[in-house]
């Protein structure tokens, strides 16, 4: 179209020929020899390969052996019989024990009743929290947010522990209500399943709130206005708004809370009793006192199979967000 | 600042080798930066299809369209920041396709101006020299001279988020003109600019590019922008140049509909060639209009074409009319009071409105057109243009 | 929107009394003069004292913090090269495997990851020899693992919300890629580097369950420590123990809150 067109395809043509083929080699090494994009895919990539990902395929291959009292505590799959035949020893008797027998069985259901209660329970105290944070005065909304996630970076372990001195038989707690006088005797919540769920609840709950709060922020207040207008009470305009907007926010919430829940061993092991069964705890002490390697592997691939699930809707709905951004 | 002046070429119209001709004009003269089937896709997306296009050194060029069209693609191109699919770049007879941006004797001066906000000004005008390894001294010298050609000497030891709008431009001015490119990109050079700073600043763009006399190519969606800033415009569309030249011809003779309604306002006639005298042909509209039309081009009888006709090249009959012009006659239907000028919607069939535009040369007391009055519009055959396309 | 916002404002200050009433009940007992814990017997800063000569204690908190800090340095590097590759690395082969590995971790269980490692180092040891034994290096490894998907996150939402025009400027001016991420890329995600290996750091320095597995009988992280001595019961020790902790962190945290404000403003 221009005026030199013709001067333009003159130059085209000359590209095209081979003496340009040096040229176009370079641009080949040009757009793939980049050795910086190599290290920074190269080495994390390498990583999490090693120390991620292989370590499922040895648990895999463990939770098909035999315990054995040696070193390593299990018995090969592979094995030379005089040295010509490659004898291969599957056992998936860990894997059957696992899900016919009644223990095990109750520690799971009780684990995923746990990782239930407890995302419901946080949603019950998180939600409100992260409204009235994201709809509390902007200078507010920083230091706000900082008491949420400064407990975050405190020791869990230690705040759990905080709640044995608050539960027990003679605790702060049964002497506070015993001095005001609405007990007669001391409640039994330490070692129960009860103060499984106070201690949960209150250790995840910061992964409740601010999920919620980077959703319920970015949602747009001019909406509950507009509803307002229509004449649409404050209450409906929450359920019929606010709520349904907020979705995203609750699942992500919610998965962030249900699945370490679901795995969780310190709490259990130092709150709870005999009566909360969980896989983490179960899985700790068939590792640690039973030193049955193999049925620690099964118990572990059983979990991992039933948080695949959840984990992978929350990966989905993640890129999907992302795609839609 | 003497040193930039000197070594820069003379002329805002591109250096020609015969006097009096500008360099597109004349078929000798060598290009500057020549881009050769280009085109650049992302995957599905073909952002650039086969753009060739030759600029001159000295050049103010413009690239224009609207979003989506390809322009930003093909400045990027330019500065190295991103490579063609297909198609060489020529820049001062050098083949920098495969020259990466660190490489390249160009600058660009971006949308979002992105000043380094960790730095001062100073130092931000200071960072291409430091990548030469050029000395101290020499450096902090050029550093003073840039700074005084935008006036911004008293800013250096302001940070970017210290600064104005315009004072950020003129920042970001300074730091690509530092090293003396051979080629300076703008993209979208005033958009961040409230509109009176802008019309200002267009006029300064121009001076300065004339003073120092650098290969100028913007990237802009503004055609008034365009219009007032270039020695040239490439009209650009879905990926592809549509129309290449000075803004004068570009509004004057768009060669396409598209080029005709993006630059400024235009009535479009559509019918059918239907005769030939001398250097006229006749068209007769869908409206039973009859049109004579000054046209070199030669096009047999029955091609359907388009006649593009501006608002100001409307004149009212019969005070205007003059021997072999055309006319319609129409109702006014609406009417815009701008001051210097008002604009008219005549509706001259249940198809069509024209728009016609008077300058205000009495009082508007005095007017004499008012709505629902019956008025003849008249345009002489070499006003209007005969599209094909 | 003229609703009465006292019903809501006061769950809000129910939620926060439930973070922090319990951690400022361990801090207040942690002055008791009273072995009891939950005896009020006087105000004492006895159990400091005791603390600070409690030689088990100290060695293990020595071995975290060094742990922690290999640990967060190494994590933020492989997290600065995870996020860089996932923000401007585009599209590469493998991109959804990697986004998945560098996810997981966030919520795998904690048992699981230490399972498993644990059986990688041991199936390692029986076949390449190393890690010869276990301790610092395993301890380490373990933690960067799922340290590093936690600094990336930070990192990747810092470098998702630069102007990537910064850099093509710089690169435009001559800076070869090397000198573009030097001078412009890592200055401006400077804070995002020491939140996330902030973050790192307090993982590694919190973590029990992985450190258990992947622990030698020879090291003990100051956890483990900590949780044997919980299980047997209730220790004032434990309770100034963690008010130092609380100390050291608040203040850490606030002092780096502030920093990133004063930078804002």
């Amino acid at each position: 179209m221009s005026m030199n067109q013709t001067a333009a395809e003159e130059i085209k043509a000359d590209s095209q020929a081979p003496a340009y083929s040096d040229n176009r080699l370079r641009h080949w090494l040009g757009s793939r020899w980049r050795p910086g994009r190599w290290v920074t895919v190269g080495l994390p990539y390498f990583w999490l390969l090693l120390f991620f990902f292989l370590p499922f395929i040895i648990v895999f291959q463990i939770s098909l052996a035999e315990p054995q009292i040696a070193q390593p505590p299990y018995t090969a799959l592979l094995e030379w019989v005089d040295e010509a035949v490659l004898q291969v020893r599957l056992n998936l008797g860990n894997y059957a024990l696992v899900v016919e027998d009644e223990l095990y069985r109750a520690a799971f259901l009780n684990s995923l009743w746990v990782g239930l209660v407890c995302t419901l329970g946080c949603l019950l105290i998180g939600y409100p929290m992260a409204y009235a944070i994201a709809t509390a005065p902007e200078r507010w909304r920083v230091p706000l947010l900082m008491m949420i996630i400064l407990p975050f970076w405190t020791s869990f372990l230690i705040r759990v522990y905080a709640w044995i001195g608050i539960l027990k038989g003679n605790g702060l707690l049964n002497n506070f209500l015993l001095a005001l006088g609405l007990i007669d005797e001391p409640l039994a919540i330490l070692h129960t399943q009860t103060a499984v769920y106070i201690g949960v609840v209150y250790s995840y709950l910061p992964f409740m709130v601010l999920p919620l709060y980077a959703n319920l922020s970015r949602l747009d207040m001019t909406l509950l206005e507009a509803a307002a207008d229509l004449g649409c009470r404050p209450w409906r305009a929450f359920l019929r708004v606010t709520l349904p907007l907020s979705l995203p926010g609750i699942l992500a919430g919610s998965l962030l809370v249900f699945i370490p829940v679901v795995g969780e061993f310190v709490i259990p092991d130092l709150l709870g009793g005999p009566d909360s069964l969980m896989v983490g705890r179960m899985l700790w002490t068939e590792f640690f006192s039973n030193k049955d390697w193999p049925l620690a592997s099964a118990l572990a691939l059983v979990l991992l199979a039933l948080l695949v699930v959840p984990f992978v809707a929350l990966q989905r709905w993640q890129s999907r967000l992302e795609g839609e951004r | 600042m003497a040193s930039l002046v000197a070594e820069g070429q003379s002329g805002h119209t591109g250096q020609g080798a015969q006097e009096g001709l500008a360099a597109w004009q004349d078929p000798t003269a060598k290009p500057y930066v020549r881009i050769a089937g280009v085109s650049r896709h992302f995957g599905e997306v073909h952002a650039l299809n086969d753009v060739s296009l030759d600029i001159y050194q000295g050049e103010f060029f413009s690239l224009l369209g609207g979003s989506g069209c390809g322009k930003s693609t093909l400045l990027r191109l330019l500065a190295g920041l991103d490579t063609p699919t297909r198609g060489r770049i020529w820049i001062d007879g050098v083949d920098v396709t495969d020259i990466p941006a660190y490489r390249r004797p160009v600058n660009m001066m971006f949308q979002s101006y992105a000043l380094f906000p960790h730095m001062t000004v100073e130092a931000n005008v200071e960072f291409g020299l430091r990548q030469e390894r050029m000395p101290k001294a020499e450096r902090a010298e050029r550093v003073g001279e840039m700074l005084d050609l935008l006036h911004i000497g008293e800013l250096r030891k302001r940070r970017p988020d210290q600064l104005s709008g315009g004072q950020r431009q003129r920042v970001a001015l300074a730091r690509s003109l530092a090293k003396h490119p051979k080629l300076l990109l703008l993209d979208e050079p005033l958009g961040a600019l409230d509109k009176k700073l802008r019309t200002h600043t267009q006029f300064e763009l121009v001076k300065l590019q004339e003073r120092i006399g650098i290969t100028f190519v913007t990237v802009t969606h503004d055609q008034e922008e365009a219009m007032t800033m270039s020695s040239r415009i490439a009209v650009m569309d879905a990926g592809q140049i549509i129309q290449v030249d000075t803004p004068g011809a570009i509004y004057e003779y768009p060669n396409c509909r598209m080029v005709a309604s993006f630059i400024g306002s235009v009535n479009l006639f559509e019918g059918k060639v239907f005769g030939r005298e001398d250097n006229d042909i006749l068209v007769a509209g869908d409206d039973f209009l009859v049109m004579r039309l000054r046209c070199l081009q030669p096009l047999s009888l029955g091609t359907p074409v388009t006649v593009a006709v501006r608002p100001e090249k409307m004149r009212l009959c019969p005070e205007c009319q003059g021997p072999g012009d055309n006319r319609v006659t129409g109702r006014v239907e609406d009417i815009a009071y701008l001051g210097n000028v008002s604009i008219y919607h005549v509706r001259v069939s249940p198809t069509q409105v024209v728009t016609m535009t008077l300058a205000n040369m009495q009082p508007r007391t005095e007017q004499m057109l008012t709505w629902d009055q019956e008025v003849t519009m008249t345009w002489s055959p070499s006003c209007g243009v005969v599209l094909t396309e | 929107m003229k609703t009465r916002r006292w019903p809501l404002y006061s769950l809000l200050a129910f939620g926060y009394a439930f973070l922090y009433v319990p951690v400022l009940l361990l801090v207040v007992y942690s002055f008791n003069a009273s072995r009891l814990v939950t005896v009020w017997g006087g105000f004492s800063t006895h159990w400091y004292g005791e603390l600070l000569n409690n030689t088990q204690i100290l060695d293990a908190a020595w071995l975290s913090v060094r742990i922690a800090t290999v640990n967060a340095t190494l994590a933020t590097v492989l997290g600065t090269l995870a996020a860089m590759a996932l923000v401007r690395g585009g599209r590469f082969r493998g991109r959804g495997g990697f986004e998945l590995l560098l996810t997981a971790p966030l919520v795998m269980p904690e048992v699981i990851v230490g399972l498993s490692l644990l059986l990688l180092f041991v199936a390692m040891q029986h076949s390449i020899g190393w890690p010869d034994g276990r301790g610092f290096t395993t301890i380490t490894i373990a933690h960067i693992t799922f340290s590093m998907a936690y600094a990336t996150v930070v990192i990747r939402a810092r470098l998702a919300q630069m102007d990537r025009s910064l850099e093509e400027a710089a690169m435009d001016l001559g800076a070869r890629p090397i000198v573009v991420y030097l001078r412009i890329t890592l200055p401006l995600i400077a804070p995002a580097l020491l939140s996330a290996w902030l973050l790192a750091f307090t993982l590694s320095l919190d973590d029990l369950v992985i450190a258990s597995f992947v622990a030698g009988p020879a090291s003990t992280t100051l956890p483990m420590v900590v949780y044997s001595s919980v299980r047997l019961g209730v220790s004032p020790q434990i309770n100034a123990l963690a008010s130092l902790i609380l100390l050291f962190v608040s203040l850490a945290v606030i002092v780096a809150g502030l920093a990133m404000a004063r930078k804002r403003d």
